[in-house]
This record gives structure tokens, C-alpha cells and sequence, in this order.
């Protein structure tokens, strides 16, 4: 592991390349452009929402969404099939992503794990619903650029009740 | 508008429904003080709370309670302090110590909610006729509390059919899941999903046996999740089951769901026979018929897998997939908004994997996020809005009506008629008996 103080300049540099990344990932979300939101992730990437905060790994236990991009691939095809009913209604988020912080860097390995915090308005005909909470991303660095191998979504209103469904990741 | 004294019996025909049952506030009143308030409602199950002090909070009909685990058994309390209203437990669950102490002016309670202390008791209440011996001067317990393998019942009322007689049939839910288990009982897994649809309660109950909308509704997961498993198949050779259960609304075409069965039971319970061909012969599975055989024999083995059940509807509030290990508790909270909650069980003595075929399941159809119910809840809400207008004054169950097959006790689907509205004609019948009743 590299101790992130340490040489400036290319601490700069990885923070702002993780910044760009995260943001551009929320974009992709609001534009609804699902293929490519999920072209971000490793070939066994997974997209996890916990159930509960202490959680420490989806396996053998309830989650929110616990995703590998084939399942990732069967949401992606509901919501663009003719016939998701519930995608007919003007529907839309928006995302704002901050408070990047690079948490750790293991240059042997090419793994960077950052934190941030997320907050997601959604519209649904006539109604806001509003989503916050923290993203930890475990990032790989690829010849493509940065790709998620891991993304936890820990939601600050994931144990309040639903009012409605999730129907794409936040 | 409902008139000032409504007679509710003309609500209801045997093949149709006024939309004011679903939609009018006064209706819904009723239902909770000579419906929901009244019989069995499930409260939890008894693995929630292992140990003393150990509670849950719940709402039966419009009152708050609280279950606890006391030294002789599960109680159902109201969650309310006599003094000044205050409800004692704010949390979901948690245990209260060695006994429930009031945030307010710390009144204190035995776990069976008798009074244990109030502070300065005997200079304050001196002369009062507030004193132990006031049958008031305690948190109030359901009138009855009965549990059946384990899920706990109460009912606020202190008449009517025992919970076994309530329950009749509809057992085989309880049965079913726990008789799966090599172990003979099943545990909770101690994680509720709390989904709210804006509709409401019964339109979620008669969606639970409308054998016609799963290949409507849910079209496009089916379809969805069919391409990625034939993409896994061919990459792989194989796919996860969870993929099946998936694409079985897809593949289970609009016609042939005229072949299932519903089976419709007194007091408004229903049961839809099963169509997802859960017993695949891989070696997971036949490792856990193996641990089966061993506890229970071959013979009996055989009977309690061969139990054709996809899901058990317990009316008025409980939708039970036994062979998946879930279920949806509906907790109604107006007219037009109900409360899900949803849980799922492990199998004592069952391998893991059977536990992860009932984990995916939980979390792809069950969960938030579902890929299913995202379709059905907006196809409730869609129901409420119309039945809240003026364009029509009745809903229709008149599908497959007088080809059911009759006989004491049991109102069973004809051959090729799996989709008769029956399971709905047959909750509106209660719905009418449990409303109409002599108070």
C-alpha cells in the first residue's frame, strides 16, 4: 500500500482521475445509458447495496442488489424491454458525487479504493424521492483506464422503508 | 360516498365487488375494527426472539404492539404505556432488559406487561384508585396469542375459532416449509425488507393467486432473464437456478397458466399450486433430499417434496412461499397505502445452497430492488386510481364464475381453468362474513 501524502504530484493526479471517473459514472446513470454504466465494471465486477450497514461481504447474505454483470445485463434488458410497464411513466435521477477521498493505492497490484458520498434525486410522474449515502469503490487500473472490480453502496436510507422500488442501481 | 349505515353485504355479489371497497376511508375503518383487529394476524416468528426481553414491534390493524420472549413464552402486548399513552418501544427490534421501562416517567413493566413499579407509587397514588389491583394499571396484553410451528399469532378479540380452526388448511404453509427442513424447523434470517405500495391491501392478496397477469405483468424480466441464461448456458453449459425462476415468467406462457390449480379455502385463505419445477436433480439438491431421507425416511421424504405449493395466501394479512422459504407480511396503512414486510427462513440441517436458492429468490424478487415487483406495484397503483374515479362502480370477477368445482369445505379450480377469479371471489366472501358479522 502507498501512503497517499506521499509524493504530490501524482497524488493530485490519481485523485483527480478517480474524481473524473465517479462523476462520469453517475452521468452514465442519469443518461440512462445502462450498456455502458455497466462496461465500467471488470469482467467479475460486482454492484453491491447491503442490507444492513454491517455487512461485510454480499455473500451468503440479503442485499439490496448484489450484482454480477450478468445479472446487471437482465436488469438492463427489463427496463428497455417494450413491455416494463413500470418504465412508462416520466422517470429520471439526477446525481451529485463528493467528498472523494483516495483511501488507499497498491501500485503492485494497480488498486485504488476510494470513498465518496452520493446524493440522488429521482422523479416518478409527479413525485421526488431522494436517495444519499456513501460509495466504496474498489478501482483497477486497466490499459482502458480505471475499472470497478467492487461498488459498495452504503445508502443512509436503505433501512427506512421503500415507499415504491428501486428499479436501477444508485 | 358510503351511506351513514351501509349494509356491506350489498358491496359484494358473488361475481363482482363496488370499488368503494377499495377506495372509501369509512370502508377501510371498518375493515380494520371487524376484520384486521379481530382474527389471527401473524405477529413473528419465535427465532426473532431467542431470549428474554428480546422483542419486535408490529401493527395489527391500527394498533401498535410489541412481541416479546418472557420467561414462559412469546407474548403480544399493546405497545403503549396505561399512564400517559406512550408508546414503549420505539425501536423495530431489540431487548428491553429485564423489564419495559417507560422513556416517559419511567414506569416500569414485567415482560408479560403486569406492573412492576411507577416512581414514588405509594405517596403519589395513595387514595387514588390507581393501584395494582386496577386491571388498567398494565401495558395490555392481545386477547389471544397462539403460535403454529413456531409463527406467532395473536388476535385483539377474545372470541371466535381457535388458530388451528382459523387457519384450517391454509397449516400446510407452516407445514410445507418447516417439513423441508431435515431439521423439522426452520430459523429466520434476521433482515426484514419494508416495501410500501400505494394501493390498497387486498389488491396485493388477490394479485397473489391471479394466475392471468404473470406473464402480463412481468413479461419483461421473464424475457430479460430468459436471454441471459441461455448466453450463460452456452457459455457455461449451465445456469443458476435463480435464473429459472426468473424466466419462468416468460416461458410459462399466458395460455398454460390455465393448467395450475388454486385452492380456496374457508376464512378467505388460498393456495396456488406450484409451476417452477424446484426440484432440479443436480447434486446440491440431491445432497439435501440425502439429509432429508436420512431424518425423515424415504417414504416420507418423498410426500413432503412431492407438496405441490407455489404460495399460500393466510387472509387477511400473510402470503407464504413455503418451498422458497419467504414470506410477506401486508400491513395495512390507509385506504390507499399498505406496508410489506418481507422475510425469508433457513432450513434446519439443510446444505447452504438450498439456503442460497431461497437468499436469490429474496433478493431478486423480494427485495428493494426487485426485478418483479417493480411491474405488479405499478400496476396496483394504477388499480387504485381507477377504482378512486367515477368511470365504473365495479370490479370484475367474473372469470371462469359457476365452473369452479364446490364441495364442503374447499372451492378447487376445474382442469384447464387455473385462472378462475375464484381465489378472489372466495377472500370477498370472507371479506363480506368477517364484515357483516354480529359485533
Amino acid at each position: 500500500m502507498t501512503d497517499t501524502t506521499q509524493a504530490p504530484s501524482l497524488h493530485l493526479a490519481l485523485q483527480h482521475e478517480v474524481e473524473q471517473f465517479l462523476y462520469a459514472q453517475a452521468e452514465l446513470l442519469d443518461e440512462k445509458r445502462w450498456q455502458d454504466w455497466i462496461d465500467l465494471f471488470t469482467e467479475d465486477g460486482i454492484y453491491w447495496m447491503p442490507a444492513r450497514p454491517e455487512h461485510t461481504t454480499w455473500d451468503g447474505v440479503p442485499s439490496i442488489f448484489a450484482e454480477d454483470r450478468d445479472l446487471m445485463t437482465v436488469r438492463m434488458k427489463r427496463v428497455l424491454h417494450p413491455d416494463a410497464w413500470s418504465q412508462r411513466p416520466l422517470w429520471g435521477t439526477n446525481h451529485i458525487v463528493g467528498n472523494v477521498t483516495v483511501q488507499s493505492v497498491d501500485e503492485a497490484a494497480g488498486v485504488v479504493v476510494a470513498r465518496s458520498r452520493f446524493h440522488m434525486m429521482e422523479l416518478r410522474r409527479d413525485d421526488a424521492r431522494h436517495f444519499a449515502g456513501r460509495y466504496l469503490h474498489t478501482l483497477v487500473l486497466t490499459p482502458d483506464g480505471l475499472r470497478i472490480r467492487h461498488q459498495r453502496v452504503d445508502m443512509t436510507n436503505a433501512q427506512a422503508a421503500f415507499d415504491y422500488v428501486l428499479q436501477v442501481w444508485v | 360516498m358510503l351511506p351513514p349505515s351501509p349494509d356491506l353485504s350489498t358491496y359484494v355479489e358473488p361475481d363482482r365487488v363496488r370499488r368503494e371497497v377499495y377506495s372509501d376511508p369509512a370502508i377501510f375503518a371498518l375493515e380494520m375494527e371487524r376484520i384486521h383487529e379481530r382474527v389471527w394476524i401473524y405477529c413473528g416468528h419465535e427465532s426473532q426472539v431467542p431470549n428474554p426481553g428480546d422483542y419486535v414491534t408490529l401493527q395489527i390493524g391500527r394498533q401498535p404492539m410489541v412481541m416479546v420472549r418472557t420467561a414462559d413464552g412469546v407474548r403480544v402486548l399493546h405497545n403503549r404505556c396505561p399512564h400517559r399513552g406512550a408508546m414503549i418501544c420505539g425501536d423495530h427490534t431489540g431487548n428491553t432488559g429485564e423489564f419495559f421501562r417507560c422513556s416517559y416517567h419511567a414506569w416500569t413493566f414485567h415482560h408479560d406487561g403486569s406492573l412492576k413499579n411507577i416512581p414514588m407509587m405509594d405517596s403519589g397514588y395513595a387514595g387514588t384508585n390507581w393501584n395494582r389491583d386496577n386491571p388498567d394499571c398494565r401495558m395490555k396484553a392481545a386477547a389471544r396469542v397462539a403460535s403454529y410451528r413456531g409463527f406467532v399469532f395473536a388476535s385483539l378479540a377474545a372470541d371466535g375459532p381457535t388458530l388451528e380452526d382459523f387457519l384450517g388448511e391454509s397449516k400446510i404453509a407452516f407445514d410445507d416449509m418447516c417439513d423441508r427442513a431435515p431439521g423439522g424447523e426452520v430459523e429466520i434470517v434476521p433482515h426484514c425488507f419494508r416495501v410500501i405500495q400505494r394501493s390498497n391491501w387486498k389488491i396485493f392478496l388477490e394479485n397473489q393467486l391471479d394466475a392471468l397477469h404473470p406473464s402480463v405483468t412481468h413479461q419483461s424480466t421473464g424475457r430479460a432473464a430468459r436471454d441471459v441464461e441461455t448466453e450463460i448456458e452456452k457459455r457455461t453449459g449451465k445456469a443458476p437456478l435463480a435464473y429459472h425462476m426468473l424466466s419462468a415468467f416468460s416461458t410459462v406462457t399466458i395460455d398454460k397458466w390455465d393448467n395450475f390449480r388454486t385452492l380456496n379455502y374457508p376464512h378467505g385463505h388460498c393456495i396456488l399450486t406450484g409451476y417452477m419445477g424446484l426440484r432440479p436433480k443436480d447434486p446440491d439438491t440431491l445432497e439435501y433430499e440425502a439429509a432429508l431421507a436420512a431424518a425423515v425416511g424415504e417414504a416420507r421424504k418423498e410426500a413432503i417434496l412431492s407438496t405441490d405449493i407455489h404460495h399460500v395466501l393466510i387472509y387477511p394479512g400473510l402470503s407464504v412461499q413455503s418451498p422458497l422459504q419467504q414470506l410477506r407480511v401486508v400491513r395495512p396503512l390507509g385506504v390507499d397505502r399498505t406496508l410489506t414486510e418481507i422475510w425469508h427462513f433457513r432450513l434446519k440441517g439443510a446444505p447452504e445452497p438450498i439456503y442460497r436458492r431461497a437468499l436469490a429468490y429474496y433478493n431478486l424478487v423480494n427485495s428493494p430492488s426487485t426485478l418483479i415487483n417493480a411491474d405488479d406495484l405499478e400496476n396496483f397503483w394504477k388499480c387504485q386510481q381507477g377504482l378512486a374515479s367515477d368511470g365504473g362502480d365495479w370490479v370484475s370477477f367474473h372469470r371462469h364464475f359457476g365452473r369452479d368445482i364446490e364441495r364442503p369445505g374447499i372451492t378447487e379450480t376445474a382442469d384447464g381453468m387455473g385462472t378462475s377469479e375464484a381465489p378472489m371471489r372466495n377472500q370477498m366472501k370472507a371479506w363480506v362474513e368477517f364484515m357483516t358479522r354480529a359485533a
